[in-house]
């Protein structure tokens, strides 16, 4: 089970399939958890049942999205040791650490405080509910903190020294987690993991609202959602820009591909905003270009020099057909994202954010922006990082495991197997928890669960009167 | 014993070994028990009694991976690959255990399947668990830190023998686990599974422990010369203790004594695993000493696991004191 392609590009493609499938998931539960921690908040600070019935609502699609997340991300903490063992034994010293505190402050505070978040409300009583779902919250935060570093380093490596057999270590651990590209990236992934649930949130508001514009909770979620939208894509955008000009004094190679420029432009480039970049010709067909806006945009500067691929001998360039293209969408959908926001605002202004069913149509087409775009900014950003694993030191071909083509084969085509049909699944029953209406009574069938798994008769904290509503409150 | 970075890691990351062993080892078990509890209304008891605690459980098998990476990367860099087979295997037979815990609720049509799922993926993450530990008590083959062996190294009786082993016990963890947590006629049947699996495990641990001396001559060294011998032969008066706990508790209707006793069975064996490896850390092939990243590395991290580890202790022991007690049918599912 070769295809005719090499382990190393057999490798490739099944990190990418792995981490692709991973990565939508704690995209979408990092925002999701924050989200369930303001909206716990909220129940509690106003004893309004609607927030504690969304709680309970987005609790369960959490649950399932932050499962898949899990068992996606053991995956990819065992491939970099079975498909890229001498990049692992090359960089661990360096970059394990990263994901060790990784572990140890993210992943066990997450876990451990889940079932509580979860299970535990009527066993440990509200405060401590509380400060459960909090809990999972931060720490999904912390450990896309930790990874944005790790990954960050591998793209601006800092703070290491190279010893006689070529490994990496550690010499300023200061430098190695906060290096050149970490605060951008860091801020640009939470923000783009807090969009992406906004809109889904914003969606699923929307969708219920088109089939009964009065339903309150499907107004308090379309509402919050479209806040986020107008308040956090323009941000999105800012911060963007200065991860891109980030990227051009550490990276340039990866936003020439990005630009689909061959030709340095020393006397402003153009914005190519269509094309087909040809890395055989080494050339852009079809450009549609705009005269200097892209130094403009890189440089701030109408004639700033942008650097083209043929500054860079071939065997250093990345591909760039698909950072092209990937970033397009990515800025696209941004775009498109900032314009929904906007509109809210109106709409907002107009007072029919919940009767203007044109922006409710919009919202529910722009329900899975969030994933494409982050997805999209990711195969930028990674397959713009080629030929390198570690830039500009290790080679992704001097990283591989001394693996056989079949072996990595048959492990690709048992994965594809296995996450579509296990993720498949999963997104199927997410979205049907989607199509809840999400209402006061507590009689969906569906609506079951682990929920509160048992243990003694419950102390005192639990004991106190059921409000109305708080039953369906697992 | 000098008591420097090195050993002061290979101790932590054979604690997150054992603490994954020991708390996914009775989860797991619980999934690998449900051919024997059919009904609908005991597997959601049973699924429920772990839903609030498993993740937790296995995030200790990330800490193993993620630590190793970090503190020996040569050594991931080199089980793994020799792994190959046993670790996707094993990855993928936790994605179906992992995700069954919801989606069996989210489906009513499809939602035995999802049982099937469990069940599998609980039996099977344990089994691949119990061929890689045998492959690695083999010895893999390294050369210029790389692994340079074939790709089907691992299989051989022995690693067999020991996957069927890790099986075996982790049922008997799981059916304690439910003698711990259930009443009438699940736990009346839970503890005869018990008794069986007790009693196979330790006819099992008898077994791999008569083999493995024969297996590599460090090992025979270790068993039977002095000082180790001193443990070594320690290991087995305290077996025979937990053995004797375990039955007792099983005969009298104890409800936590059987599961202590098992546990103490699967840390003693893992003592004897310590005595066998050490100054090893890959049998044979690589010493603690020679496969720590620098210390540099081991510092930076020691230090937040001084702190993080003590403290992921204490509010995992609060987890489960949340969740402590018998289930009640009447709850969980409603």
């Amino acid at each position: 089970m070769t295809f005719g392609m090499t382990a190393e590009i057999l490798a490739r493609i099944q990190f990418a399939f792995t981490i692709s499938f991973h990565f939508i998931f704690p995209a979408f539960s990092i925002g999701t958890a924050s989200y369930l921690a303001v909206l716990n908040a909220l129940w509690l600070w106003k004893r309004d049942v609607a927030y504690l019935k969304l709680f309970e609502y987005w609790k369960t699609i959490f649950a399932i999205t932050f499962g898949m997340g899990v068992v996606s991300g053991i995956v990819m903490s065992y491939q970099f040791g079975t498909n890229w063992s001498v990049f692992s034994d090359r960089a661990g010293a360096v970059i394990g650490p990263l994901m060790g505190y990784e572990v140890l402050t993210a992943f066990f505070l997450e876990a451990g405080f889940l079932g509580i978040a979860l299970f535990g409300r009527k066993r440990v009583g509200d405060g401590l509910h509380m400060f459960a779902v909090a809990a999972v919250a931060v720490g999904t935060l912390i450990s896309a903190t930790w990874i944005t570093s790790a990954n960050s380093w591998m793209h601006t490596p800092a703070g290491y020294g190279i010893d006689a057999n070529g490994n990496f270590f550690p010499e300023d651990w200061w430098a190695i987690i906060f290096n050149p590209s970490f605060p951008y990236r860091m801020t640009h992934t939470i923000l783009a993991a807090f969009l992406t649930t906004a809109f889904a949130v914003g969606a699923v508001g929307a969708w219920h609202l088109l089939r009964d514009r009065s339903n309150r909770q499907a107004q308090i979620m379309f509402s919050m959602a479209m806040w986020m939208a107008a308040i956090v894509t323009p941000m999105q955008i800012l911060v963007g820009d200065m991860h891109g000009i980030n990227t051009l004094e550490h990276q340039p190679a990866k936003i020439a591909a990005m630009e689909g420029h061959y030709e340095t432009h020393t006397d402003g480039a153009p914005l190519i905003i269509f094309g087909i970049p040809d890395d055989e010709a080494e050339k852009t067909h079809f450009a549609i270009e705009i005269p200097k806006l892209g130094s403009l945009i890189l440089t701030h500067e109408l004639d700033g020099t942008v650097r083209g691929l043929k500054e860079w001998a071939r065997e250093d360039r990345p591909p760039a057909l698909i950072p092209f293209f990937t970033f397009r969408i990515m800025v696209g959908l941004g775009l498109l994202m900032f314009a929904t926001g906007l509109w809210s605002l109106w709409a907002r202004w107009r007072r029919n954010l919940f009767t203007n069913t044109w922006l409710h149509r919009a919202a529910l087409v722009m329900g899975p922006s969030g994933f494409v775009a982050v997805l999209a900014g990711w195969y930028t950003t990674e397959v713009g990082r080629q030929p390198y694993t570690v830039y500009g030191l290790m080679r992704t071909a001097d990283s591989l495991s001394p693996v056989d083509a079949p072996a990595v084969g048959a492990s690709l085509v048992a994965f594809i197997i296995v996450y579509f049909l296990v993720f498949g699944a999963g997104v199927f029953y997410l979205l049907r928890l989607m199509r809840r209406v999400p209402v006061m009574e507590e009689d969906h069938e569906l609506d079951k669960g682990p929920h509160r798994a048992a243990g003694i008769t419950p102390g005192p904290a639990q004991e106190e009167p059921i409000r109305e509503g708080h039953s369906s409150g697992n | 014993m000098a008591i420097d970075l090195p050993t002061i890691w290979a101790a932590i990351i054979a604690f997150a070994v054992l603490a994954y062993v020991v708390l996914d080892g009775f989860d797991l078990g619980v999934g690998i028990l449900f051919p024997f509890f059919p009904q609908r209304h005991e597997r959601d008891l049973m699924t429920n009694s772990i839903a609030p605690v498993w993740d937790g459980n296995e995030t200790w098998l990330v800490l193993g991976g993620g630590g190793l990476m970090a503190v020996f990367p040569v050594v991931y860099a080199t089980v793994l690959p020799a792994l190959y087979m046993p670790i996707i295997v094993m990855l993928l037979a936790l994605i179906f255990r992992g995700v069954a815990f919801e989606f069996r609720w989210r489906t009513q049509r499809a939602s035995h399947y999802w049982d099937y799922g469990f069940w599998i993926g609980s039996t099977l993450a344990g089994f691949m668990q119990g061929i890689a530990l045998g492959a690695l008590v083999e010895g893999i083959e390294i050369a210029d830190r790389q692994y340079v062996g074939g790709w089907w190294d691992w299989l051989s009786p022995f690693s067999i023998l020991t996957g069927v082993a890790v099986v075996i016990g982790y049922a008997l963890l799981g059916a304690c686990w439910l003698n711990l947590k259930t009443l009438g006629d699940i736990q009346q049947r839970a503890r005869r599974i018990a008794m069986i699996t007790g009693v196979l495990m330790l006819g099992l641990i008898g077994a791999v422990s008569l083999w493995s001396p024969f297996i590599n001559q460090v090992y025979f060294e270790r068993w039977f010369s002095w000082p180790t011998a001193f443990f070594s032969a320690f290991v087995p008066l305290l077996l025979a203790v937990c053995a004797v706990a375990l039955w007792h508790g099983l005969t009298t209707d104890k409800h936590l004594q059987p599961f202590l006793a098992a546990l103490g069975l699967f840390v003693l064996s893992f003592v004897g695993l310590g005595i066998s490896f050490y100054p090893y850390i890959v049998p044979g092939s690589l010493t603690i000493e020679e496969a720590a990243a620098p210390d540099s590395s081991l510092m930076f991290l020691l230090v937040g696991a001084a702190v993080m580890i003590p403290t992921i202790l204490a509010y995992t022991a609060y987890a489960y004191w949340v969740f402590r007690g018998k289930m009640d049918p009447e709850e969980g599912y409603h």
